[in-house]
């Protein structure tokens, strides 16, 4: 009996107590630079396109979402010639982040996609791609590696050496 | 014409308090959890109210085909013209009442015991073994309490010498009735939560178990209707209680009595709501047995204290 009016004591005191609600459309939580939103793709910093169509992230999604074709331009550089996602079918694991041996697709901290019409949901390369470096600046894959094409040369990148002329007795 | 206005305004303060109760309800219970509730449509949310009776009507309002349909379309109007019914002999202020009954409190008896014909026979015209619980659990729990809500009520009767509420009123000048009827008010108002099903013996409808127990077939205003009912319900028990115990209209003349009276009625409202937000709802033979084992012999003994003090007065 007495635990009762206990019970009904304590909620009445909670007048006093501060809401927890979150006004969301006025006042936006807080999300953190790691959060998984929604995906972008980035440029390296010379501002070419990062993304070498190698299909490891549509290959790493769970769900199937991602799709896109390479192709090459002039100079042997590898692009995809589309680059396609399904949001309504995302569903923001990170696997594709993580499978990009180039720090193309990255996901952002924005999850305020909503739509009246799904086919929207479906963003192609224009509106995934940006002109900024996203979370990883001053990463350029064909520094670090890839084979010799028209970008770069053999030991033209940023931790290789020359390589060494095997027929020359100079050290 | 005065009596065509004193309907009028009756039938606008309990439909008004109803209504807005949908409101007043889901802030207050917001504010004992923590919460904002529903505060986006117009200032302080105060339209949702009309948003709400807006979907209402908007909804398919489905009337399932294994039902028993003019007892199925039936029931909501009998729980709502039950309680309006009674709102017809509680008096508001000094003049404003509809009808000065001198057997208002057996009326509110009868009427009450009326009403849980709604909720019997919604369920059972439902056809659905969720609704039949429900229904069933209703009458049992409705007839245990009625019988010491009337036994709560005779203390006052006694001590006011009449059944009418306006001679109960006035009976209270010399001082409210709530200090030598305590007892009395108590079990009122178990009696008066059981009898509106609300929270924490809102075992009709249980949606922990029974779906929506005895209105889970019922849609749109139809759904509504039971609704607005149990609304009317705790209003009319708050005013119950208020002009039972609380003196009713009476209080400082600075202010119009019909105000004291609204007044002394929200506060009850909230302590309904209150006991919605903080205490969980018992078992179906606890709450029989707290009924039977508890109460009873409690509004007993207090009909033979009272009586056999006032003899000793007399
Ligand atoms: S976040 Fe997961 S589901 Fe979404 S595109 Fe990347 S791999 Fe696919
Ligand atoms: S986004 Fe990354 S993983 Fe996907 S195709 Fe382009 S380079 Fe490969």
């Amino acid at each position: 009996m007495l635990s009762i009016l206990r019970t009904i004591w304590l909620t009445f005191l909670h007048i006093f107590h501060k809401t927890e609600t979150v006004e969301y459309p006025e006042v936006k939580p807080y999300l953190p630079p790691r959060y998984r939103g929604r995906i972008i793709l980035t440029r390296d910093k010379e501002g070419e396109e990062r993304c070498v169509a190698c299909y490891l992230c549509a290959s790493a999604c769970p769900v199937d979402c991602i799709s896109l074709q390479a192709t090459e331009d002039e100079s042997g550089r590898r692009y995809p010639e589309f680059f396609r996602i399904n949001f309504s079918r995302c569903i923001f694991c990170g696997f594709c982040e993580e499978a990009c041996p180039t720090y193309a697709i990255q996901l952002i901290p924005d999850f305020e996609m909503g739509e009246y019409d799904r086919q929207n949901m479906v963003y192609e390369k224009e509106h995934l791609l940006i002109s900024g470096q996203g979370k990883y600046p001053d990463y350029n894959f064909y520094k670090n590696a890839g084979v010799s094409i028209g970008v770069k040369g053999k030991g033209e990148g940023d931790h290789e050496e020359k390589p060494l002329d095997l027929k020359d007795l100079m050290p | 014409m005065k009596e065509a206005l004193n309907i009028a305004g009756v039938l606008f303060i309990a439909l008004t308090i109803a209504a807005g109760l949908i409101w007043v309800e889901r802030r207050l219970l917001s504010v004992w959890q923590d919460r904002l509730g529903p505060n986006r449509v117009g200032p302080f949310g105060l339209f949702q109210v009309i948003a709400d009776t807006i979907k209402l009507f908007f909804k398919e309002d489905w009337v399932p085909s294994f039902s028993d349909r003019p007892v199925f379309i039936m029931a909501p109007g009998i729980l709502i013209i039950t309680i309006l019914l009674t709102f017809a002999v509680i008096p508001f202020g000094p003049d404003f009442i509809v009808f000065d009954s001198n057997i208002g409190i057996l009326f509110f008896l009868g009427n009450s015991s009326l009403g849980v014909y709604s909720i019997v026979l919604g369920g059972w015209a439902s056809n659905n073994k969720y609704s039949l619980i429900g229904a069933m659990r209703a009458s049992a729990q409705m007839l245990t309490y009625e019988v010491f809500m009337g036994l709560s009520l005779m203390g006052v009767v006694m001590m006011a010498d009449s059944f009418s509420f306006n001679a109960i009123v006035e009976a209270q000048k010399g001082g409210w009735f709530i200090v030598p009827q305590f007892i009395g008010f108590i079990v009122f108002f178990i009696a008066g939560l059981a009898e509106t099903h609300r929270l924490p013996f809102d075992i009709p409808e249980s949606e922990g178990e029974l779906v929506a127990g005895y209105h889970s077939e019922y849609s749109g205003m139809k759904f509504g209707m039971f609704f607005v009912g149990e609304y009317l319900g705790i209003t009319l028990i708050s005013a119950l209680i208020a002009t039972l115990f609380f003196g009713g209209w009476l209080g400082p003349s600075f202010l119009p009595p019909v105000f004291w009276f609204l007044l002394k009625t929200f506060f009850f409202i909230c302590m309904f709501i209150l006991l919605r937000a903080s205490l969980p709802r018992p078992r179906y033979d606890q709450l029989m047995k707290f009924g039977w084992k508890v109460l009873l012999p409690l509004s007993l003994g207090n009909i033979l204290i009272t009586g056999a003090v006032l003899i000793f007065f007399k």
